[in-house]
């Protein structure tokens, strides 16, 4: 059981020490108990394709793979990740050797400004993966048969990351062509 | 957000009585309420105990033919279990109907439950709010009350629950298993789970202080067809309206228990007998009694129009 000083003064700045993988990388860090997972990639390991936008767990700019699963990287402590395994957009592929779906972002021109793009990407592998896994969304017909990757779960399952230049579209098509190769 | 010291729970009774000892001390699971209240000092304990690595992340079959359900178990866990999809389909629906993808694989069963209202006034911390600073008035009342509830609300609090999944459990008679700071353990039914408002509406549930959720026991499968119908601003991602969790038999007897419209899920068994005459009358009778403004006296239609396409909905061939 790991402990910080309960005996702290009241108000004081408490440290704790934590240990996990990003993008393969072992990473040991002692950081202060209030940072996010977001702050501790972006501030504390300079991994900064990870995106800072509402911070409140609303716009999902900041998705980033925990364990395989997404989730908002801005509402979770980084102390609560000890020997957790983080992919980040980094992590899913690099300018020469990019991700499938990175390779169809660029394809199907899913982003303007590219500000919500790391968080839709991460996201988007992810969307693939639970369908894969046979997990339901609000638009599955059938909660006893396997939900397909159609256009209405794509777009479902993407409501958590928001895009302002408004190309959802374009995301939709290249998750649609990822899809496809996928199954 | 303020400074607190860490630790990570061991078991729960430890966590139940850490709680209680330390002072101003806090659980954290999923932390996708939490976190993001701290941030806005809405919240701000001294102390975070971390819960997340108890082993309360299983969905377990009951000796009586229920489910007992983890408090750790994701939102994403619960909505894909195939026990929970089969035969409390109206759970599953309600989950997958509420929050966004990334939120739901972390957010939890019991965080869930506990989780804080979405009313604006408690969120803006210039404004007055008995919740947040009790004693300190409403703001909300007199405001902007096009989200907030008609019914179950007092002069000190028309906030709503936010859950959707709550609405589902209620209708499903679910009952939440806790351990308190002195390792005793209870049950409590979800109907008694949820306080109304009156002058306290800063105390939310019956849980005592400490003490701790550990799951949530479903009672054996009543079969019928199971509909969770959420009406709300935009197709995805938004807070209900009104909601309404269904499940109709094929006599036409049944359950019904409604989100969005007050500060717990709102059921009211007498109204269920009225359901063989239609969704009018059980919604006269669900919402006696509603105190709604002006601006959200169309969420009373509303309760009634969404039964009438839920009715519609589970009379439909499957």
């Amino acid at each position: 059981m790991m402990n910080t000083d309960v005996a702290n003064p009241p108000g004081a700045v408490s440290m704790a020490p934590v240990s996990f993988e990003v993008n393969g990388k072992r990473c040991e860090l002692v950081l202060d108990t209030r940072t996010t997972l977001l702050d501790a990639l972006r501030e504390h390991l300079q991994l900064t394709g990870t995106k800072k936008g509402c911070d409140h767990g609303q716009c999902g700019a900041c998705t980033v793979l925990v364990n395989g699963i997404r989730i908002n990287s801005c509402l979770t402590l980084a102390v609560m990740h000890e020997d957790d395994g983080i992919t980040t957009i980094e992590g899913l592929g690099t300018p020469d050797d990019l991700h499938p779906m990175q390779a169809a972002f660029i394809k199907h021109d899913g982003f303007q400004c590219g500000y919500c793009t790391p968080g839709q990407i991460c996201s988007a592998v992810a969307v693939l993966g639970e369908i894969e896994a046979d997990v339901p969304s609000h638009v599955t017909g059938d909660l006893t048969a396997r939900a397909e990757a159609s256009d209405a779960e794509l777009r479902e399952r993407m409501s958590g990351n928001i895009c302002r230049c408004g190309a959802y579209s374009n995301i939709l098509e290249a998750m649609r062509e990822v899809a496809g190769e996928s199954a | 957000m303020k400074p607190f010291t860490f630790e990570r729970a061991t078991t729960p009774a430890a966590a139940a009585a850490t709680a209680a000892n330390v002072p101003n001390a806090k659980f954290i699971a999923g932390g996708t309420n939490l976190l993001d209240l701290m941030k806005l000092q809405i919240e701000t304990p001294a102390h975070i105990i971390d819960l997340t690595k108890l082993d309360l992340d299983r969905i377990e079959d009951t000796s009586d033919g229920g489910l007992r359900i983890g408090a750790l178990v994701t939102n994403t866990n619960l909505a894909a279990n195939g026990r929970v999809r089969r035969e409390y389909g109206v759970l599953s629906r309600a989950v997958v109907a509420g929050a966004s993808g990334q939120l739901r694989n972390k957010a939890t069963t019991a965080g869930n439950l506990v989780q804080r209202t979405r009313c604006p006034y408690f969120y803006d911390t210039n404004q007055p709010c008995n919740k947040r600073r009790p004693g300190s008035g409403c703001a909300a009342i007199g405001g902007v009350t096009r989200q907030l509830a008609v019914i179950g609300v007092s002069d000190a609090c028309i906030a709503t629950n936010p859950s959707d999944m709550s609405i589902a459990m209620r209708a499903l008679d679910a009952t939440v298993e806790t351990v308190k700071p002195d390792g005793s353990t209870r049950a409590i039914p979800i109907a008694d789970f949820h306080h109304l408002p009156g002058a306290t509406p800063h105390i939310e549930t019956a849980l005592a202080p400490g003490e701790l959720i550990t799951s949530v026991k479903l009672p054996k499968p009543v079969g019928g067809k199971h509909v969770y119908r959420k009406v709300r601003d935009r197709a995805s991602y938004a807070f209900a309206l009104v909601s309404v969790a269904a499940i109709v038999q094929p006599d036409g007897s049944g359950r019904v228990a409604v989100g969005g419209i007050a500060p717990k899920p709102w059921r009211i068994e007498a109204a269920e007998t009225e359901l063989p005459r239609g969704a009018k009358a059980v919604a006269t009778r669900l919402l006696d009694g509603a105190k709604p403004t002006s601006e959200n006296a169309f969420k009373l239609r509303l309760v009634e129009r969404t039964l009438a396409a839920v009715l519609a909905d589970a009379k439909a061939p499957a």
